[in-house]
């Protein structure tokens, strides 16, 4: 015992290891000073499940004989690539860094070794062709004991959930062989999410992101739970995405037509890739405003602003009156709706600068035939009103920004608003409008990653919470998420993943755990082994404050 | 000026005109001076060479440039092998077959400089085909000393993070590098003579230290960029990590009468002390080659040490009355002289300057403290002492990137002096400290923010006073960092040739 007691002081991680250790011998867990230890010291699990039951006992993992199996009766089989593809994947994270069997070496008693998970999928569709939805179940139960854990879940998207939590209940021991604590012998924790829409939005748009951070960020997403990528596709300042219908929007509104788009076989790589994960992928294009990079590949969509009676050769928002305009629109979504298989759009639809609109004689005379007379937003409702009439006709759902509801559009009841302006009060004032409006709402304005601060922000995230606004219960049910937003004004692929990471895991927490998780303290301890845990995946998500990780990011 | 470097591609004979000089004259840090034309000469990787000039004091077997000009010639062409074919359509232009480099033996340093603005300028055309216009530079550095703090105590740093770091450095030129090495949080130095204090006050006794061989490979990896490796062993405060390996150097606080079993700063009562500061310092000198050492001296907290009976017992037979500052200094005093005899020049943080007011050694003040800095830095050099300057180049601090204006924009001699004290400004640094930042951010966090403090310490103030005008130009040098391998983070909106392939 001098060798592990040496070892005693190097942190949290091996402290618990350590205990699992004397575990094995007298059944309790304690600390180096004497105090038993709680779940969380050595159980990182992040999200926090529901409901977590444990004992200190752990089994012992052994990559030579440890399997993943399908459970007898289990819906879903060998021809289930979801989960097949995720038994590599969550193989390879538990066994990552050792994967030289030490076996041999093993002088642990018969018969506390865990040899299989039985993932069994218990309704009759495991959807495992489909893609994820705002109404999939993320529900899951597991119970680990010997020889076998079992897993059990409505539908593969639980099962997903389940086995990134069952891979958190590993760790190496300090001898570098696998062991892992353990949830009682009959323990079983019903998991599931509080919220259904958990989302992150990436910029492509202000920088082109190269396929590989988007991918390696879908990964990060689902070691947090993560179930929406919102890809905030296109913007004033390019547009990367290759349309079929339209190849000159990319060709002349992208950095560069050839390395800075995102062609078909990209999209659909993205949206695969996220299936895989049970990440939902929803595009977001933008409209009226924060279009410049549309205009040099469709001539005449923009609005032409004057400066007194001629053209200033510059473009403000997309023309509104234009017939053209619409019909555009009606067969770049049409593409859309084919292209990405989600039920939602997003539509965007913030921030109209209208002083182009106001300088165009052609505009002024359309709204005094319309009898808009001075209030340019009725112009604004009445474009985004046809956008809607023609996005719904695609049998598409959509989100919007807060601005739509804020300025009186009519809109469909399953319209999704999106709440990201203004102050604490504020974003709660309008979260109860929404819904009080009897809309379903998700919120962001607490969740800009992209703002960054001195010291541990991610507190500030963390204690932000949806349904925090004054409201009936009914109104709060109408609340169906929140996401983390990483504008890109500032972002690219060489500071993109550790400003996002580990402060996007807060946000994934406050969507996932329940409403009564919020011990700071507790959380800071969970987290900071939940960010190395990333980083030995590959993730470099940065420190939350001093200190270290068993193995630091190697990637430089 | 003696330090001059000269940087001359002139081509005898026909040039002929191509349309225009590049969008971006893209030196950075910008030279001293620097005259350009249209004229431009191409470059081939299969034809160009790097030649030792007939007047150049040095020929090959110098380590130092034939390294470099191995480096240089990856840099110029990336793709070198198939390179630029020099065949540019249908013009008809000279061919820059190669650099005379010019050789002064007492400044090998600032020729290394001079391949890196040389590589800056060669530029590549729509076919690939590389291209210099012709140039002279005349070039200089404003301050000797530019430096780059990284803290490896608070988070380790792998080697592969600060080899990449001293990289970046030499391509803006910053020729310092301040190894912050150990800390309160973590000892990773490991030392000859005394193994333990890396074995009980690293993060992890094998995985998270710098053995004698990493140093060794930092310090040359270093040399043949022309950087100085300043070691850092700070004490009497910021030491925690120390006492688990050095029994009895911390100071015991107390709890009324007894002892609370935590420890304070550094023990500076005991003879012993500096028996081992003066065993480590000396081992210290002869790892790190460099003739100044950073002793520290910073953020001392007196609490400790005024709970402790023994150190009251002795405040009182020195005649330090209660005023503790006099007792640090007494420390720093032997510390000081301590590196005096061991050659070296010694380099404390202001708060040793601001303590010991008579009887100054004569060591140089690096000026951290927010606030009036200048006013400090005029104190300092008023006493006839070098200062180095990092107050406005706390890069730890993140903020949004925009913000690389403000350390663009410090004027580091802007204060009331005689000519004298301003010669004593030797320099400044940028410092990032490690509370936030390990190998996950480091690089993004520092690049290109450090450029910006890398030009100011370089370039002529006056030539370089124009945020506007260096903002394209920075703009342009981020790219080529990343080109480089590189995880420089973007200034604003918008995209590089080649952005960064990594995550």
């Amino acid at each position: 015992m001098a060798a592990m007691g040496a070892l005693l002081k190097f942190g949290a991680l091996l402290l618990a290891a350590v205990a699992a250790c004397v575990a094995w011998e007298d059944g309790d867990v304690w600390d180096y000073d004497g105090h038993k230890l709680k779940d969380s010291d050595f159980l990182a699990l992040w999200p926090l499940p529901q409901k977590v039951q444990s004992s200190a006992v752990s089994f012992q993992l052994s990559a030579s004989r440890f399997q993943f199996t399908h459970a007898e009766g289990s819906s879903a089989g060998s021809d289930c690539s979801i989960l097949q593809n995720a038994f590599r994947r969550y193989f390879d994270y538990i066994f990552g860094f050792t994967k030289k069997d030490r076996d041999q070496r093993r002088r642990n008693a018969a018969g506390s070794e865990v040899l299989e998970l039985q993932v069994a999928i218990t309704s009759p569709d495991a959807e495992c062709d489909g893609f994820p939805s705002l109404t999939s179940d993320e529900s899951y139960e597991l119970s680990v004991d010997q020889p076998s854990a079992v897993l059990k879940a409505p539908k593969v998207w639980g099962a997903l959930r389940g086995l990134e939590t069952f891979s958190q209940l590993v760790y190496e021991d300090a001898y570098d062989v696998i062991a892992m604590t353990n949830v009682l012998n009959f323990s079983v924790f019903p998991d599931f999410p509080r919220f259904a829409h958990r989302g992150v939005l990436l910029d492509s748009s202000r920088h082109y992101l190269p396929l590989k951070v988007i991918l390696a960020n879908l990964e990060a997403m689902a070691m947090n739970k993560y179930n929406v990528f919102h890809w905030h596709i296109s913007d004033d300042q390019s547009f990367p995405y290759v349309s079929r219908m339209f190849p000159d929007l990319s060709q002349k509104g992208s950095y560069h037509p050839y390395t800075h788009v995102y062609t078909p076989a990209d999209v659909k790589m993205v949206i695969e890739f996220a299936r895989m994960r049970g990440i939902r992928v929803i595009a977001e294009f933008d409209t009226p405003g924060h279009t410049q990079s549309w205009g040099f590949g469709q001539k005449d969509l923009l609005t032409p602003c004057y400066t007194g009676s001629s053209p200033s050769g510059t473009y403000g928002p997309v023309n509104p009156i234009l017939n053209t305009t619409y019909d555009f629109m009606a067969g770049f979504f049409k593409e859309i709706s084919t292209v990405f298989p989600d039920a939602y759009v997003h539509l965007g639809g913030d921030e109209v600068d209208f002083s182009c609109w106001k300088s165009n004689p052609d505009i002024q005379k359309f709204m005094d035939q319309q009898g808009f007379g001075k209030d340019y937003s009725k112009l604004e409702s009445f474009y985004i009103q046809r956008l809607l009439d023609i996005v719904s006709s695609t049998d598409k759902g959509y989100m919007v920004w807060q601005e739509v509801f804020d300025n009186g559009v009519k809109l469909k009841m399953d319209t999704l608003i999106h709440v990201w302006k203004g102050n604490e009060a504020q974003y709660q004032a309008e979260m109860a409008r929404v819904t009080g409006a009897g809309y379903r709402t998700l919120l962001s304005t607490p969740w800009y990653l992209n703002r960054i601060s001195y010291g541990q922000d991610w507190r500030d995230a963390y204690k932000a919470d949806p349904c925090n606004f004054t409201g009936t219960d009914a109104q709060k049910k109408l609340v169906i998420g929140g996401e983390a937003c990483l504008w890109g004004e500032y972002v690219d692929a060489s500071n993109l993943t550790p400003r996002l990471w580990p402060r996007a895991s807060a946000v994934a927490e406050r969507l996932w755990s329940d409403q009564g998780v919020r011990d700071i303290s507790d959380a800071y301890v969970r987290l900071v082994q939940h960010r190395c845990r990333m980083v030995e995946r590959g993730i470099p998500a940065e420190p939350l404050f001093t200190g270290y990780c068993r193995h630091e990011y190697s990637g430089v | 000026m003696s330090s001059r470097c000269n940087l001359r591609f002139l081509i005898p004979g026909l040039a002929l005109l191509l349309g225009g000089v590049p969008s971006v004259l893209a030196v950075w840090p910008q030279p001293q001076q620097i005259r350009n034309s249209a004229e431009r000469y191409s470059l081939s990787a299969r034809a160009f060479l790097f030649k030792h000039a007939d007047v150049s004091a040095v020929r090959s077997g110098c380590d130092v440039l034939d390294q470099a000009f191995t480096r240089y010639f990856t840099l110029i062409f990336p793709e070198s092998g198939g390179g630029g074919t020099g065949d540019t359509g249908a013009a008809l232009i000279n061919t820059l077959l190669h650099c005379c480099v010019y050789m002064h033996s007492w400044n090998l340093i600032l020729n290394i400089s001079g391949l890196e603005s040389l590589s800056q300028l060669v530029e590549q055309d729509d076919y690939g085909a590389y291209y210099i216009n012709k140039t002279e530079i005349e070039d200089f550095p404003r301050f000797q000393f530019r430096g780059l703090l990284l803290d490896t105590s608070r988070h380790y740093l792998p080697l592969q993070a600060i080899l990449k770091t001293l990289d970046a450095m030499a391509y803006s030129k910053l020729n310092v590098f301040h190894w912050h090495i150990v800390d309160d949080p973590s000892f990773p130095y490991q030392s000859r003579k005394y193994p333990d204090l890396s074995k009980k006050g690293a993060y992890h006794p094998f995985t998270h230290i710098y053995t004698q061989t990493d140093v060794r490979r930092v310090i040359e990896h270093a040399r043949l960029r022309g950087i100085r490796v300043l070691a850092e062993f700070d004490s009497p405060g910021h030491t925690q990590s120390w006492g688990n390996g050095q029994p009895s150097l911390l100071t015991p606080c107390y709890r009324g009468d007894v002892p609370s079993g935590t420890y304070g700063p550094v023990n500076p009562i005991l003879d012993s002390t500096y028996v081992f500061m003066a065993n480590l310092l000396k081992e210290v000198t002869s790892v790190f080659p460099d003739s100044y050492i950073h002793l520290g001296g910073d953020e001392v907290d007196f609490s400790c040490w005024k709970s402790n009976p023994d150190i009251k017992a002795f405040m009182k037979k020195m005649g330090f009355g209660s005023d503790f500052t006099k007792l640090e200094s007494f420390y720093m005093q032997n510390i000081v002289n301590i590196s005096t005899m061991l050659n070296r020049s010694s380099v404390v943080w202001q708060d040793v300057f601001d303590y010991h007011e008579i009887n100054r050694p004569r060591y140089v003040v690096e000026v951290w403290k927010w606030g009036c800095y200048l006013c400090e830095v005029r104190r300092v050099t008023k006493a006839g002492l070098k200062v180095i300057l990092a107050s406005p180049w706390y890069l730890d601090l993140p903020g949004p990137t925009h913000d690389w204006a403000r350390y663009y924009n410090v004027r580091p001699l802007a204060f009331k002096g005689t000519e004298e004290q301003k010669k004593l400004v030797i320099g400044g640094e940028v410092c990032m400290w490690g509370e936030y930042v390990d190998a996950t951010n480091l690089s993004p966090r520092l690049w290109p923010r450090a450029c910006a403090a890398a030009e100011r310490l370089w370039s002529d103030e006056v030539q370089t006073s124009s945020v506007d005008q260096a903002f394209p130009r920075l703009t342009d040098f981020r790219c080529r960092l990343l080109r480089r391998g590189i995880q420089a983070e973007p200034l604003y909106v918008g995209h590089c040739k080649n952005e960064y392939q990594g995550i």
